[in-house]
């Protein structure tokens, strides 16, 4: 495979990367790496079908990552000049030298083989930063008269987040890796005013973020033009409907809200630097502990859950990671028993494990690469498994949540609260009209373990983020998580104006 | 400039070159260098750590379009080609429409210094908060404690210029120092924070009793139920419950019916009493020792600021004054539509209670039954017309009783609006610098008071610890 090579010209890539390896092994190091990115971000935000913000950005520097005497070192510089490398390679070692006295055991990597020479793209036709900005402006100003102009709504706001990512990776094994990843997040939000302005209600598309090119507005991958029609309609029935009574209730979750469920519940607790504290004093560690593993009863038995960074259009799917090691695929939930945990080198050697799977990521050549999160899905049921119609139908009453909206998850990531876009009532196994104001909260394990079923194939979704956050200095990764939908029995549903006092 | 070349023109020589190259009607440009360096500790253990430099160069051209002035904006990290950074910016505004926040462009000087060049840092500045950190963990391995933690340092040297003759620039360091401590596996934690400039005030040895201190607390563990309890927010809480409030207040979301300040018929709340206390909430470039940009720099547009603005003088501005919900940010644009006057966000946010004393001991002493929280964690928006927030207590729930610490607490998720909290508070402490456990990395510079609140509304258990 042969991929764009972006701005910087091969020959610079290649004296940088020598002379970062080279001086980092003149110095003595027992391992380095080093990471020459090149990130081009763009957005494009419209409020009401006019214009508001369009930037385009691109990030371009390296960084070296080294292992000396026992201790890690980073440094990292927007300078390429040949100086300025080396000085870069001083101070990580630098760096590595200053904290090894408040250091307490060896910091080690799990073995990996080199890759040799890696060539890799994600699957794409179009890159969205290559596509003018006036195309991108008239799809989204055309989309969003469409709406404006839907009986009910007062505003409508746009926004496509467009990141095209170059990876260049070399480590003293011989890895040298180039790798562009592509990836999409489209939005569109239409709000409601009841006329005297005293009542307001918002909905917004509830398309994943993807890793696909400019052709997913174009409709690979998405209907864009079924939810832009439905949607008026949804935001007019959700103002007028009734606000939810708080109580117990059955919930059908859709994959466009569950994938957070599990990203927050199932994602960040299955990491094991944070099951080992090693995020204890920022992201938090996890209740899903080292001891419990292969015992700890995660969920009900319809339960099983895998990561990967092999899936295609997966935000976190990559060839090799920011370590050199393969992408690979690996359960973390079976049965509904916790049998696995998302590692990176370091971790995999602290805690004995022969390798890593595969799950570090920087989120920029001036970030340390550190565990992130590879796609978490949960698999749907074997077979032809049940519809979401299906579902909904085992519900006497109960409700019906598609879209994400808020989020929070305590530090063990026991105790959530999600609320979402629509939330449709379940009378005797049908809808029945929307309902406002819904929050879950639940603890994971009893969440999981009142999961009654979960939906086929045909139910299947790849949904994810862009902004997913972990580490000091705060880094940010995106990350899909398939998932179908599911069946969640007797959930603590809460009144939102009820619980501001209202 | 090519990439690779073995000089790096200093970052006022960037920001004429890309004026000299600029075709269009007008033109911004803003270099940003950032240096940092940090180390981060985990179970008693250095573990990453890392120093980097890096220069982000952002153009904002302006280019006259059918009905008016549209803008583009292009941003490049890293080495750069100046006159390539510049067309990107010009071709983006020639294809798009007319900007809505268009405003005429500032004219202005330069200032003196700003041909100075960027402040750089380097993990020397930690050096000393390194040397005693071994010792700090010696001991915490004695005291069955592990303690993880982040120390970092970072300078942001800004240089502002435009082609109406403005030329600015502004050096400031920030830093902080976090140390938390667990024992018996998490199940009791404590956690303190400080901000710093320098890390010459960090008193590692003052930080270390302090938390071994709460432990100590810790030490009796009793369970709660979920439901309203007196509580004391301490400032850190209180800093990330007001940076939300801060963040909410923007003018033409409210005018659009859609926050907790919008007013009936497309108005605002300004000049509603917010609160009985008569707090102020204000932000200040000058405030010592929380120095910030006293000139706005705006890399895109959006409802509260204009790349049109850049250059603007920022100043004293007070958002609640006597309880009163007295300023929203709006841009040049959007006060003009509006009839109100421009105020732009400025990095630091300030809340007083005229004459409040009492320290944070002080409130825990006069409290017959209470809950103290040590900081807030998880905070997102639920419900941003009445600003419900939800989120989770974290590293330190302790129940007073008359006035003495009785022990540690269970964890709790809170609903509570910091709008609805200020109306309901029945006692601020003294106001001091403080830094938001999870607003603080956006912005550090807080000052605040502790709070005490008669029905805090936990709304349920949290398990962890």
């Amino acid at each position: 495979m042969t991929i764009d090579v972006g701005s910087i010209d091969p020959a610079i890539v290649a004296r940088v990367r020598t002379a970062a390896l080279e001086e980092a092994q003149r110095l003595g190091v027992s391992n380095a790496s080093v990471r020459i990115e090149e990130i081009r971000s763009q957005i494009v935000a419209l409020r009401d079908g006019l214009l508001e913000t369009a930037i385009d950005d691109t990030q371009l520097g390296v960084g070296l990552s080294v292992v000396y005497g026992g201790s890690s070192g980073f440094a990292a510089t927007f300078d390429f000049s040949t100086d300025a490398i080396i000085k870069m390679a001083r101070q990580a070692v630098d760096a590595a030298k200053l904290v090894t006295p408040a250091r307490r055991g060896m910091f080690e990597l799990a073995d990996e083989p080199s890759h040799g020479e890696v060539q890799w793209s994600s699957s794409f036709v179009t890159d969205p930063t290559s596509v003018p900005l006036s195309d991108k402006v008239e799809l989204l100003a055309d989309w969003s008269r469409r709406l404006m102009t839907s009986s009910g709504v007062s505003h409508v706001s746009a926004r496509v987040l467009a990141v095209s990512e170059l990876k260049h990776y070399a480590d003293l094994s011989g890895t040298v890796a180039s790798q562009r990843r592509v990836r999409m997040h489209p939005v569109l939000e239409a709000v409601a005013l009841e006329s005297a302005g005293n009542d307001v209600e918002t909905m917004r598309t509830v398309a994943p973020p993807v890793g696909r090119g400019w052709e997913y507005l174009l409709g690979h991958g998405w209907d864009w033009q079924s939810e832009l029609a439905i949607l008026p309609e949804l935001l007019t029935e959700k103002l007028r409907g009734p606000s939810v009574k708080p109580g117990r209730y059955d919930l059908v979750i859709d994959p466009t809200n569950l994938w957070l469920t599990i990203h927050e519940s199932i994602g960040h607790a299955t990491e094991l630097d944070r099951a080992l504290g090693f995020e204890a004093a920022y992201a938090g560690t996890s209740f899903a502990t080292p001891e419990k593993l292969g015992t700890l009863k995660y969920g009900s038995p319809v339960m099983h859950v895998t990561g990967d960074r092999i899936v295609e259009h997966g935000l976190a799917s990559i060839a090799i990671d920011d370590e050199g090691v393969a992408a690979q695929q690996f359960d973390l939930v079976r049965d509904g028993i916790l049998v696995g945990y998302q590692l990176d080198r370091s971790i995999a050697a602290r805690a004995g494990y022969p390798r890593s799977n595969g799950c570090a990521f920087a989120d920029s050549p001036m970030h340390v690469p550190m565990q992130r999160m590879a796609n978490i899905s949960l698999q749907p049921a074997p077979g032809e498994g049940p519809t979401t119609a299906e579902l909904i139908a085992g519900v006497e009453h109960g409700i019906y949540i598609v879209g994400d909206k808020s989020w929070s998850i305590d530090m063990q990531r026991y105790n959530f609260q999600f609320t979402g876009q629509r939330f449709f009532r379940i009378e005797k196994g049908q809808l029945a009209g929307q309902v406002r104001d819904v929050a879950y909260q639940a603890t994971t394990t009893d969440f999981w373990g009142s999961m009654e079923a979960v939906g086929g194939r045909s139910t299947y979704l790849l949904g994810g983020a862009f902004n997913c956050g972990k580490g000091q200095p705060g880094q940010v990764a995106p990350v899909s998580h398939g998932t179908p939908s599911a069946l969640v029995r007797n959930v603590n549903v809460l009144n939102t104006r009820a619980e501001a006092g209202r | 400039m090519s990439l690779g070349s073995n000089t790096l023109e200093p970052p006022s020589v960037v920001v004429e070159a890309a004026l000299a190259a600029s075709r269009t009607l007008g033109c911004v440009v803003i270099v940003e260098e950032t240096s940092e360096a940090e180390v981060r500790f985990a179970n008693n253990t250095t573990t990453t750590n890392g120093v980097r430099y890096s220069r982000r160069v952002t153009v904002i051209s302006f280019a006259e379009v059918e009905g008016g002035v549209a803008a583009g904006v292009a941003a490049r990290a890293g080495l750069i080609d100046v006159k390539e950074l510049v067309r990107a910016a010009e071709s983006l505004a020639q294809s798009t429409t007319a900007s809505k926040d268009a405003s005429d462009l500032l004219t202005g000087s330069a200032a003196r210094d700003f041909e100075l060049a960027p402040v750089l840092t380097d993990l020397s500045v930690l050096g000393s908060v390194l040397d005693d950190l071994s010792g700090v963990f010696t001991r915490a391995q004695k005291a069955e404690t592990m303690l993880s933690g982040f120390a970092v340092h970072s300078v942001l040297s800004t240089y502002l210029g435009t082609s109406g003759g403005i030329r600015r620039r502004h050096v400031k360091p920030t830093g902080s120092f976090q140390l938390v401590g667990r024992r018996d596996g998490g199940a009791r934690s404590a956690w303190t924070g400080v901000a710093s400039l320098d890390f010459s005030d960090v008193k590692v040895a003052s930080i270390e009793e302090h938390l071994f201190q709460r432990l100590e607390w810790a030490k009796k563990s009793i369970q709660l139920d979920a439901g309203r309890y007196e509580t004391l927010l301490p400032p850190s809480a209180v800093a990330d419950l007001m940076s939300y409030l801060y963040n909410a207040s923007v003018g033409k979301e409210a005018e659009d019916g859609k926050s907790v300040f919008s007013g009936p018929n497309g108005g605002t709340r300004v000049g509603e009493r917010l609160c009985e206390l008569p707090f102020e909430l204000r932000s200040d470039p000058a405030e010592v020792p929380m120095e910030c940009e006293n000139f706005l720099v705006a890399g895109s547009s959006d409802a509260r600021v204009s790349v049109f603005d850049n250059g603007m003088a920022l100043e004293r501005t007070k958002w609640i004054t006597d309880g009163t919900l007295n300023q929203l940010q709006y841009h040049r644009a959007g006060a003009r539509q509006s009839g109100v006057s421009f105020a732009g966000p400025i990095d630091n946010l300030t809340l007083e209670l005229p004459g409040a004393a009492k320290t944070l001991p002080d409130l825990v002493a006069t409290t017959e039954r209470g809950l103290l929280l040590t900081c807030l964690w998880y905070i997102r928006t639920v419900d941003p017309m009445t600003l419900l927030l939800t989120g989770l207590t974290r590293d330190g729930v302790y129940l007073i009783e008359d006035g003495q610490i009785k022990g540690a607490v269970n964890n709790f998720r809170f609903n509570e609006s910091p709008v609805d909290l200020l109306a309901r508070v029945s006692e601020a402490g003294q106001t001091e610098r403080t830094r938001g456990r999870e607003s603080g990395d956006g912005r550090n510079r807080t000052a605040m008071p502790a709070l005490r609140i008669p029905d805090f509304n936990m709304s349920s258990v949290s398990p962890a610890s």
